[in-house]
Formats: C-alpha cells, sequence, structure tokens
C-alpha cells in the first residue's frame, strides 16, 4: 500500500508572541482524496496551510508528504517538498508575481531545474488544464479576479504536486468563475486539501471534510453528514447559505 | 476588496503604469535586442555628454541623429513633444544660471550675463535635451519587461533587476489600492481643503505603506513555496542578427565621428 499523500501527527504550533494556534492536530489524506478544512476565523487554518510545505517548521509533532517527514533545516529535502506540495493562496496578486502569465507559471519548474522546450510544454499543460492557454502573454494584471485564480492554480499545478492546497478557493469569485473553477478542480488527478468558508463547494467538490477548531481537528466525517447536522454546524460557527439545506 | 469577475478588458481606469511609455510599432528600432538598445544609446549619450558645448557644430550632429531615429521609430511627435516637458524645471534652472553666475561678463540688452554661466547654461538644456529625447526613443520602443531583460543581459546585479521587476509588477497593484482607498474616503464625505486634511492623506499613506510591507511578505512566502531561492528564472540569450549588431553599433560610433570631426574644426 502506498503512503497517505499527507499525514500530520500531534502537530502543535505557537507563534513568536506566544499565540499558539495549533495544539495538537492530527489528520491523514489519503492519495487521490479530496478533503475540505473548515472551521471558524482564527481557528488556525492558514497556519495549518503554513506547516505543510516547511514554510512554518513543525514546533512539535510531525508533518508527512507521500511518506517524507518535512524536515525545515533540511534544504534539500525542502526543495523536494515544495514541489510535492503546491499552495495555492488566497491574493492571487500575491502568488502571481512575474510579469507575465507565462513567466509566472514557469517559475516553479524552472525553480525544479526544467529548461526549454520541457519548461514550455508544462507550462502549456497547465494553462490547458485551467483553461488559460490564450492568456500566456498577458500581464496578471490584466485579467479578471477569476481568471487570475485560475492562472495561479496553473503556476501550481505546473510544479506536479502530490497534493494541492487551496486557501479559500472561491473567495471573491463570481458565481460564475466559482463554478469554472470547481469544474476545473474535480477535473484535476490529484488530492486536494481545501480550506474554506463556503460549505456549499466543500459538500461539490469533497466527499470529506475535517473541522479545525481550537487549534484540533475536531471533527472529521463525510462532508454531506457534517453539514447535515445542525447542532454541529452552530457549535463550530458554521452556516450554510440561508435557504441551503443538505440531508444526510 | 475587489470586485469579482470584472471582464478582463473593462477594469483598468486608464493607468497601467510600467507599460504606458511603450509605443507599439514595427521598427528596426523597436526590433532591436534590449541589451544592445541599451548600450549603444547609452554610448551614445555618454559621447554627446563628454563632447564639448563649444563644438556647436556636434551638437547640430547630434540632434540630427536622435531625431532620425525617433523618426525611424515612427514615434508620434505630439508624444515625444508632450514627453520631453518633464524637463522643463531644469530649464527654468538653467535660464537663471546666466544671471547668478560669477565671471567674466557681458551686457545684453543692458543686462549684465555671466559668459561661464551661460555656457553652462546652454550645456545643460542642449546635453539635457539630447538625453530626454534618447530616454524617449528608448522607453517608447521598448516594452518595461524587455528593458528590465535588457538589463539583466548586460549582467546588472539579479538583485536590482528582481527589485525592478518586482516594481512592475506591483505597481499597478498598489496604485489600484490607492485609488481604493481614495474612492472609499471620498464615499465617507472626505474633501480635500487644504492643509488641515493632509493628516487624513497621511494616514492613508501609512496605511498603503503597512499593507503593501505585508503583500510584500505574502509575496515572498508564495515564491519560497514555489521554489525560489534567490534568483528568477533566467532570461536565455536571444539571437541576434548581424544588421541589428551593426545598427546597434552605427549609433555611437556616428556620433563618435561627430563629435571627433567638430573637435577637430575648432
Amino acid at each position: 500500500m502506498s503512503n497517505p499523500s499527507l499525514e500530520i501527527t500531534g502537530l502543535a504550533f505557537a507563534y513568536p508572541d506566544g499565540n499558539q494556534a495549533l495544539f495538537g492536530v492530527n489528520l491523514a489524506v489519503e492519495k487521490g482524496e479530496r478533503v475540505a478544512i473548515l472551521g471558524p476565523n482564527g481557528a488556525g487554518k492558514t497556519t495549518l496551510v503554513m506547516h505543510l510545505n516547511g514554510i512554518h517548521g513543525a514546533q512539535k509533532g510531525q508533518v508527512k508528504i507521500a511518506g517524507t517527514t518535512i524536515d525545515t533545516n533540511d534544504k534539500l529535502s525542502l526543495k523536494k517538498i515544495r514541489s510535492q506540495v503546491g499552495i495555492v493562496f488566497q491574493d492571487p496578486d500575491d502568488q502571481l508575481f512575474m510579469p507575465t502569465v507565462r513567466e509566472d507559471i514557469a517559475f516553479g519548474p524552472y525553480n525544479m531545474g526544467i529548461r526549454g522546450a520541457e519548461l514550455d510544454q508544462i507550462v502549456n499543460e497547465a494553462l490547458a488544464q485551467v483553461g488559460m492557454s490564450d492568456f500566456a502573454d498577458r500581464a496578471p494584471h490584466h485579467l479578471s479576479f477569476g481568471q487570475r485564480r485560475r492562472v495561479a492554480v496553473a503556476g501550481v499545478l505546473a510544479m506536479k504536486p502530490e497534493i494541492l492546497v487551496l486557501d479559500e478557493p472561491s473567495s471573491n469569485l463570481d458565481p460564475a468563475s466559482r463554478r469554472e473553477l470547481a469544474s476545473i478542480l474535480a477535473s484535476l488527478d490529484v488530492t486536494i486539501l481545501m480550506v474554506t468558508h463556503d460549505l456549499p463547494y466543500a459538500l461539490e467538490l469533497c466527499t470529506r471534510a475535517v473541522v479545525l477548531s481550537g487549534g484540533v481537528i475536531a471533527e472529521d466525517s463525510p462532508t454531506r453528514a457534517l453539514l447535515a447536522d445542525g447542532e454541529k454546524l452552530a457549535k463550530y460557527r458554521l452556516e450554510l447559505p440561508a435557504g441551503f439545506t443538505v440531508t444526510a | 476588496m475587489r470586485e469579482s469577475g470584472e471582464a478582463a478588458h473593462g477594469h483598468h481606469h486608464g493607468h497601467d503604469v510600467g507599460e504606458r511609455l511603450y509605443i507599439h510599432r514595427h521598427s528596426p528600432i523597436h526590433d532591436l535586442p534590449p541589451h544592445f538598445k541599451i548600450l549603444s544609446l547609452l554610448t551614445f549619450l555618454i559621447v554627446c555628454v563628454a563632447t564639448p558645448i563649444q563644438n556647436y557644430w556636434a551638437f547640430i550632429g547630434f540632434g540630427f541623429l536622435i531625431f532620425s531615429l525617433l523618426r525611424v521609430a515612427k514615434l508620434p511627435v505630439l508624444t515625444i513633444a508632450k514627453r520631453a516637458t518633464i524637463e522643463i524645471p531644469f530649464v527654468v534652472f538653467a535660464f537663471l544660471m546666466p544671471f547668478f553666475s560669477k565671471g567674466e561678463r557681458f551686457e545684453v540688452f543692458s543686462i549684465e550675463i555671466s559668459r561661464p554661466g551661460a555656457i553652462a547654461a546652454a550645456s545643460i538644456i542642449v546635453k539635457g535635451t539630447l538625453g530626454v529625447l534618447t530616454a524617449i526613443l528608448l522607453s517608447g520602443s521598448t516594452p518595461a519587461r524587455e528593458i528590465l531583460r535588457g538589463f539583466e543581459l548586460l549582467k546588472m546585479p539579479s538583485l536590482l533587476v528582481q527589485i525592478m521587476t518586482f516594481m512592475l509588477r506591483y505597481m499597478n497593484v498598489i496604485t489600484d489600492e490607492m485609488e481604493r482607498m481614495k474612492v472609499a474616503r471620498l464615499s465617507r464625505g472626505f474633501e480635500e481643503r487644504g492643509i488641515r486634511d493632509w493628516k487624513f492623506i497621511a494616514g492613508t499613506a501609512g496605511a498603503l505603506f503597512v499593507r503593501s510591507y505585508e503583500r510584500g511578505e505574502r509575496v515572498h512566502t508564495s515564491m519560497i513555496a514555489r521554489g525560489y531561492e534567490g534568483e528568477l528564472p533566467k532570461t536565455e540569450q536571444p539571437l541576434v542578427s548581424r544588421a541589428m549588431k551593426t545598427l546597434a553599433f552605427l549609433i555611437p560610433t556616428f556620433a563618435l565621428a561627430i563629435s571627433t570631426i567638430s573637435g577637430a574644426l575648432t
């Protein structure tokens, strides 16, 4: 049996100012699974994401990607981890820093040592995956918000990650862009971990959902069952949009 | 917060800082690879500046050369004129020099004028104008991104090129942010009336700085997440045709010839 894409055990983390964000997180995600991480603001979701590719080092516990423990002191393994874990951040303007779409998507694979025709091919594939092939030579500033987010996803896909981590993928998107992104994500053959407040989006894309609350994984269940349980939702300050009901 | 899903084209409010100087045309000047163009024009300018202003024939030659190049690049005359107005403050300053400088004096319409002052003023204005025109030629015929590539190919320190690359990318993001903050101010009835209101403007500037700083940190994080190790992807050496090399070589050579001949004549 192959290793799970992601295996977190007993992960705890406190910021230098003493503010503790994570109190022992345990989570395993199998290859090919799509899992939603839900939780109120300030539950430590973003902090958790920062641990998945070693931007924050584990103070206690460990994070394993496809069987390899992340060691922030080992530069070489960190490089490999960062190619395996693709993070799509919330604001695409933070992520699209190169002058053109093509150059931006090439940034990751270039850092992994890929050059020339192979690099071009990877960039073109990633653009095609998110339906942005016609925009390769545009400046990110000339794209709509939804298009920028898709390019951000492409920039990460170009690194051929083992696991794709999305921080609030549907935020600030209009309904059409939201739907387009959902169908792109659903079409990808990759493990997905999705941090979101958008419960219908989680239901649509992920069969499994976990709730991060008070710095630990407080719930771990099929998404539909969780969203059908009004009491639990209220407990974790999770809310479905008005008029939206889920039956188990 | 940004509006979501705006159409790709319907978004600009006329500012596209960084790219707005570039004027798209098809010309040999536009086609010159950026590093050759920068080097060629820079050498041209050095020759101009190094030529003493007293060799005034040379400057007619330089002027002829730069105007021909602007012509070849098909840059619109009106645009060139408008952009050249950036020089005006320097010109005003230079005009004052003959009146306030020391040294040998002579009278024009019974006003005393300093000869070294007048020569220095003429030098500043003429050489400054050549400099401005050359800058207009470069920026009008080369997209900002290509100028950066040119610097990179000329082996400018990578850190400087990176800083300028990010400036180019984020200038627009920050001006957008500034615009939104301005709209937010106006929406709450703010009206700038004078010096008393400056503290609000200063507040906005401070907030903008903090936001930009934080954005810098987030950008850095996302760069590291994609394997950044201190270098941006390198530009591959472009193929440069013999004709382009010749053109790039001819511009400063021409200037040098003009300068030498005029020097020999005076």
